[in-house]
């Protein structure tokens, strides 16, 4: 099972990554991330993480050292995609997919939302996030954000933060495991 | 999960802890602006209601709009059955238009079995005559375990017309199924014969049973279903078996106590009790949406036997 990203690599990435959201939005205001379980919510944290201490750095360097700034928090929330996929009640045999809770403790009403998955795949996953997104409220836009774009959409959607494009086969599986769920940071890819 | 929820003892101990914690995931679409996901898109539910209920029937008719479900519901006064139809036959003119489930609320215990056998339609019982109503011993549990976080070593008591009411065996069969201890008490005519078996502590003594008691369930007293006369008066019946602030004191500070509803005030609940801060009557009301939710959800990928 070959590695393709180690802990190091991961950590660089989503610098790399929040510092393009920044660039991007010009700042934090009105941002706001959300995590699609299970593997996106801890990336989305490390996510708003990295951008409030950027953000806490910047705003305290530009005031001459003193942190007289208030502390700069970027709302996050996770999502439960579950009740929204489009394969739910096809195959009618067998137990039905475990339902999460989803916590979204603010309102995305004119927020510019960053939706945090860790694989793209297909692009169903990402369909059934905005859908459920949208039945929170009317965002200013939604921006996605992936750790790793394997290919083989079947849906128009792109994502527009790239942590790393891998082109796999179809009989290839991409594993992401995190240390907040798997104990360890390491993208690899799996013959099945 | 099998294909139809009868009984509780259609359900596993793990399959109860899944119904609990869907349910927890599925009361946030209820804080939700759009309280409504598209999941039960397009599958049929019929309200099959052969009874008299506000609560029950209003309680699946909303879990199953929040998961879009078609929904239509057949109170028995307005339909064919008036004109003579068996159950029988009710159920397999429903089964011809092809529901996806079926939820059903009879005056007769074992009627739901009777559907069961014939519809291919998953079927939820909602009340059956005086054996069983499942989702409500759920709804329970939910409200139980979000009080006391779990449900293993509590003292539940539960007073009332034991004889007559299912909530009280579904409630029997569940709570012990996930070690809770127990307690029923009520008048010895209303014990229904050999409840005892059931692994529950029997207590004709109210004051007696509801010591140390983290839970008390309230049962109403189901003057329908009482052909003769097992107490004296509804008075003498409060006097004796109505739980009062001095009854209530007896059990644990943090006593919480329930009650399936509709409540009697001043006959088996006295008022200043229904409406004390430790009454969590309307909590049920409000988490039985949440479990139904729970359970049309599970049932809809349940397993189908043919």
């Amino acid at each position: 099972m070959p590695v393709v990203m180690d802990a190091d690599r991961i950590s660089r990435t989503l610098m790399r990554i929040a510092h393009e959201i920044l660039e991007r939005n010009r700042g934090v205001e009105d941002l706001a991330l959300v995590g699609i379980r299970t593997r996106g919510v801890p990336i989305a944290r490390r996510l708003a993480q990295i951008i409030q201490d950027v953000q806490q750095r910047d705003s305290s360097s530009g005031s001459g050292g003193e942190p007289a700034t208030p502390k700069v928090e970027v709302p996050t929330g996770s999502l439960d995609i579950t009740l929204y996929r489009d394969d739910l009640m096809r195959h009618p045999v067998g137990p039905q997919p475990v339902i999460r809770r989803t916590e979204i403790p603010f309102s995305i009403d004119d927020k510019r939302i960053l939706l945090v998955d860790d694989v793209l795949y297909t692009g169903r996953t990402i369909r059934a996030a905005l859908d459920a997104l949208i039945d929170f409220g009317r965002p200013k836009s939604i921006q996605l954000v992936v750790l790793v774009d394997r290919g083989h959409r079947e849906l128009p959607i792109k994502a527009d933060y790239v942590g790393r494009n891998l082109p796999t086969s179809l009989s290839q599986s991409v594993q992401v495991h995190l240390t907040e769920i798997d104990g360890r940071d390491e993208v690899e890819i799996q013959e099945s | 999960m099998k294909k139809d929820l009868l009984s509780i003892d259609d359900l596993s101990s793990e399959e109860i802890y899944l119904i609990l914690d869907t349910a927890e995931a599925m009361r946030e679409i209820g804080q939700r602006p759009i309280k409504k996901v598209p999941t039960l898109r397009g599958k049929t539910v019929v309200n099959l209601f052969y009874e008299p209920s506000t609560r029950t029937r209003t309680s699946f008719e909303i879990a199953e709009k929040r998961l879009s479900a078609d929904t239509l519901n057949i109170a028995v006064a307005a339909s064919s059955v008036l004109k003579g139809e068996t159950l029988a036959d009710t159920a397999m003119n429903l089964e011809a238009m092809a529901p996806d489930v079926i939820v059903l609320r009879h005056a007769s215990s074992g009627a739901c079995y009777l559907l069961s056998r014939i519809c291919k339609s998953r079927i939820i019982n909602a009340g059956d005559g005086m054996h069983e109503h499942p989702t409500q011993a759920l709804l329970d549990a939910f409200t139980i375990r979000e009080h006391k976080k779990r449900i293993e070593g509590l003292k539940v008591v539960i007073v009332g017309d034991l004889l007559h009411s299912r909530v009280l065996r579904s409630n029997v069969l569940l709570l012990t199924r996930l070690g809770a201890d127990v307690w029923i008490c009520g008048p010895p005519t209303l014990l229904p014969a050999g409840i005892d078996r059931f692994g529950v502590h029997v207590s004709t003594s109210v004051g007696e049973a509801v010591v140390d008691a983290d839970v008390i369930m309230m049962l109403r007293i189901q003057q329908e279903r009482m052909q003769g006369a097992f107490f004296p008066s509804l008075r003498e019946y409060f006097n004796t078996f109505g739980m009062t602030e001095a009854r209530v004191a007896r059990a644990r500070p943090d006593v919480i106590i329930m009650h399936p509803g509709p409540i009697n005030r001043g006959v088996e609940i006295a008022s200043e009790v229904a409406d004390g801060p430790y009454s969590v009557i309307l909590e049920q009301v409000a988490n039985g949406v949440s479990v139904r939710m729970s359970v049309l959800y599970l049932l809809a990928g349940g397993q189908k036997e043919d």
